[in-house]
């Protein structure tokens, strides 16, 4: 089990590997003439349109190579979009809850970053919306649920406060995981998003990348796109290019990172609408089975139930001066990677939390019961605590000295 | 916690020092302390100005990255360039030489909104 919480760490089924394997993928290269390739495009087109079915959108993008390259992608078509109109809006509304890439990829698009604090239930509030709405504003991130675990359950009427405004909602994806044939974020006012390919439809993720951040929009900034984007015509597949002076142009050389499109493809296509479905409410209900287990003794600020993740804080949980941090460390003695922890930021030493849907009630009991160890062991053996891990192949590591001092071989 | 007497402080967990119309700017002994040990520092352009609250500065430790807010509006006219290759020094001495910047004061009515040192010390409490 991978609890890294805002990550959504998917057990990767094998199938989509052998199908990577297929030499009819694996021997193709870019250059080739449309004609000789129309089965890969076949499977982009088919990923594309999936994509929208799921999400409500209307057009996908396959090139970006990662979320924050999605967001970043999204970004640049909203800049387009004003540009095109000859409108000039400099800020992006990013709340504190929202994923923690959101505010960096505003600032590298060239956008004013404004910071929306949530409320006391950890979601946006409409009222504070509402003081920071002007029309300097391009748009609004917002990852719903959010970093919290929580559904922004505003959602509406933040949308038509946006809408009103003449900016545009982006929806990050990071926890598609959540909602997805639940929820169509294209249904509930978001005009551009991306997707984690490597999170919510199961490609390798990490160290065993590479990511795919699709994104997709709504019909209006069709033109925005990068090109090329595949296309049927005559039931033949086509790579169709924008007007270069509407869009933003290419974001990646070729057509994104096909592997990782061709494994997304194999999951979707193995699950179905209704397996998707099931994998969001069973991550949906692990979550809250680890929450429910583990309420009484810690705190979680949004609450006392949660969607496919939960942000707990540990603080005052544990003995003498152990923090989170040493817990983190401690589970990994215990055999699991260790979660996300002082992230989000709202949540004083916060551990975040997220199971996926996968993991037997067996296995979360396990956890369940490490972390509960741990901290019993916080105050009755603290200094246990503190020096850990002592059952990996390297000790507790000097992070300070490795941030101040690296010592880089390339 | 250390918590001077002689200093403002701002909700975010910044002081300011007041020196005729300029002031100086630093992240209190509560805040180092909850960030951990500082590993990288951005600081902002001398000349550039700031409305209060506005972000102007960026810490980084082993933890995570943290925007630093201006107390009060004004005109940065100085920023501490050794914290650029010595970050550790807001960790040892948040109220010295850890400070980040000075700042040319645009309104000083702002300092009012600032708590002072025992209002700070409450609010840290707990």
């Amino acid at each position: 089990m991978y609890p890294l919480g805002s990550c959504t760490m998917k057990h990767n089924p094998l199938v989509n590997e052998k199908i990577a394997k297929f030499e009819e993928f694996s021997s193709i290269h870019p250059y080739q003439n449309e004609e000789s390739m129309q089965g890969s495009l076949e499977i982009m087109y088919e990923l594309q349109k999936d994509l929208c079915e799921i999400s409500g959108m209307d057009y996908f993008t396959l090139q970006p190579a990662a979320g924050a390259h999605g967001e970043y992608t999204g970004l640049l078509i909203i800049a387009q979009y004003f540009k095109n109109k000859n409108e000039k809006r400099t800020k992006i509304i990013v709340p504190d809850s929202a994923h923690g890439t959101n505010p960096a990829s505003a600032a590298l698009s060239g956008f004013e970053i404004v910071s929306l604090k949530s409320d006391e239930n950890g979601i946006v509030s409409p009222e504070k919306l509402k003081e920071v709405l002007n029309s300097d504003v391009a748009a609004m991130m917002m990852t719903n649920p959010n970093t919290l675990g929580v559904f922004e359950k505003n959602i509406e009427e933040i949308s038509k406060l946006i809408h009103d405004n003449g900016s545009l909602l982006y929806y990050d994806g990071a926890n598609l995981n959540a909602v997805m044939g639940i929820v169509r974020p294209a249904d509930i006012g978001f005009d551009v998003m991306h997707i984690n390919l490597h999170k919510t439809f199961s490609t390798p993720h990490g160290g065993g990348g590479p990511g795919s951040g699709p994104v997709g929009v709504k019909a209006f900034l069709k033109e925005c796109l990068p090109s090329p984007v595949v296309i049927k015509e005559d039931n033949k597949f086509k790579l169709y290019f924008n007007d270069g002076k509407k869009s933003i142009g290419r974001m990646k050389a070729f057509y994104g990172n096909f592997p990782v499109i061709l494994k997304a493809c194999a999951y979707i296509k193995s699950l179905g609408g209704e397996g998707l479905t099931q994998a969001s409410k069973q991550a949906v209900i692990n979550a809250n089975y680890i929450l429910s287990k583990l309420k009484s003794k810690v705190k979680v600020p949004a609450g006392n139930s949660c969607m496919h993740e939960f942000a707990m804080s540990l603080k005052g949980a544990l003995g003498g001066d152990i923090k989170t941090l040493d817990v983190a460390k401690r589970l990994l003695d215990n055999g699991y990677y260790a979660p996300t922890i002082y992230f989000p930021l709202i949540v004083e030493e916060a551990m975040m939390i997220e199971p996926t849907e996968t993991e037997s009630k067996q296995t979360l009991d396990e956890f369940i019961e490490t972390l509960l160890n741990i901290i019993e062991e916080s105050k009755t053996n603290p200094e246990v605590v503190h020096n850990a891990p002592v059952n990996t192949s390297v000790k507790r590591l000097n992070e300070v000295e490795a941030a101040r001092k690296p010592k880089l071989h390339w | 916690m250390n918590v001077p007497n002689n200093l403002f402080y701002a909700k975010t967990h910044e002081w300011a020092r007041k020196e005729g119309n300029k002031v100086y700017v630093g992240i209190t002994d509560h805040a180092q302390h909850e960030i951990t040990d500082i590993v990288h520092v951005e600081l902002p352009e001398v000349g550039k100005s700031f409305d209060k609250e506005q972000p102007c500065a960026v810490v980084e430790s082993v933890k995570s990255a943290f925007d630093i807010y201006s107390p009060v509006s004004g005109t940065i006219v100085e920023v501490n360039e050794e914290l650029l290759s010595a970050p550790e020094l807001i960790n040892q001495d948040p109220y010295g030489k850890g400070y980040f910047f000075v700042l040319e004061v645009s309104n000083e009515e702002d300092f009012k909104a600032l708590m002072n040192a025992e209002q700070y010390a409450k609010s840290i409490e707990g």
